[in-house]
């Protein structure tokens, strides 16, 4: 195993494990787009092949808790996504580090409050 | 630096720097190849489905809650100038979700290089644009 000398630490002789170097946010939001897409082809191919859309059958789907539970953690993962893609979006454009972390921090605060809306919306029903 | 590039720039070929916006949009300098086009389009429709998560959050609520809001629901829905804001939602998610499978290959080496990655970025505005056609019909109700 290396050690932390820097010099041995770069190029080819980086050390991947331990200290992340965005590997873990990269990671997180090709997983993350999995759980989304299958989630996006169970509701396109519904939404497509669904006849009369009434609050019966919408609202149907969603009462089944394995169905809520499915939901949550799919928009839970979202949010984990969408923070690292505006992160990214941060981090391109914002060159002030002052109104950058202003920015990221409101970007966490807002996803968690969504997170909490989400959960509301679903044990609604 | 492979043989051939080192060749292309003793020919005196064109150093592009600084390209600015206007140079790759309305001033039409120079064109922007299709992976191109996929990339700030995955970027752009990201930055709008966030902007329009508490519409998108308000409307799902309302489809929920119960039969009253449902209704109030589907009397939303069926404004046209709400139908075309969920229309190019609709585009924006699916070109983000067609994009993104494409990223899921490239990240498993497949099709990186030149002429594949462009074909793929074809294929990406297309199945995302026929997509939305689809759901275009669906939602302004001809099937």
């Amino acid at each position: 195993m290396q050690g932390f000398d820097t010099k041995k630490n770069i190029g080819q002789r980086r050390l991947v494990v331990g200290a992340h170097y965005g590997m873990r946010d990269w990671l997180a939001q090709r997983l993350t787009a999995i759980l989304m897409a299958v989630f996006t082809i169970v509701l396109l191919v519904s939404f497509l092949t669904g006849q009369n859309f009434t609050y019966e059958g919408w609202a149907g789907l969603f009462a089944r808790q394995w169905f809520k539970l499915f939901t949550m953690v799919t928009f839970f993962g979202m949010f984990y996504h969408v923070w690292v893609g505006i992160r990214d979006i941060w981090m391109d454009y914002i060159k002030s580090v002052g109104l950058r972390l202003t920015l990221q921090s409101l970007t966490i605060l807002w996803l968690l409050a969504c997170a909490a809306w989400t959960v509301q919306i679903l044990w609604s029903v | 630096m492979s043989e051939a590039v080192r060749e292309a720039q003793k020919k005196g070929r064109p150093v592009i720097r600084n390209v600015d916006f206007g140079d790759i949009t309305y001033r039409g300098y120079y064109k922007q190849p299709p992976s191109a086009l996929v990339s700030i389009l995955h970027r752009v429709s990201g930055a709008g489905l966030f902007l329009f998560l508490p519409f998108l959050l308000y409307l799902f609520q309302e489809s929920l809650r119960s039969e009253i809001s449902f209704a109030h629901f589907k009397g939303v829905f069926e404004n046209g100038f709400v139908k075309l804001i969920i229309l190019g939602l609709s585009w924006a998610y699916l070109h983000h979700f067609t994009a993104g499978i494409r990223h899921l290959f490239m990240d498993n080496h497949i099709a990186l290089d030149k002429d594949d990655s462009q074909k793929t970025a074809r294929w990406v505005l297309t199945i995302s644009l026929a997509l939305t056609v689809l759901v275009a019909l669906k939602l302004f109700g001809v099937f």
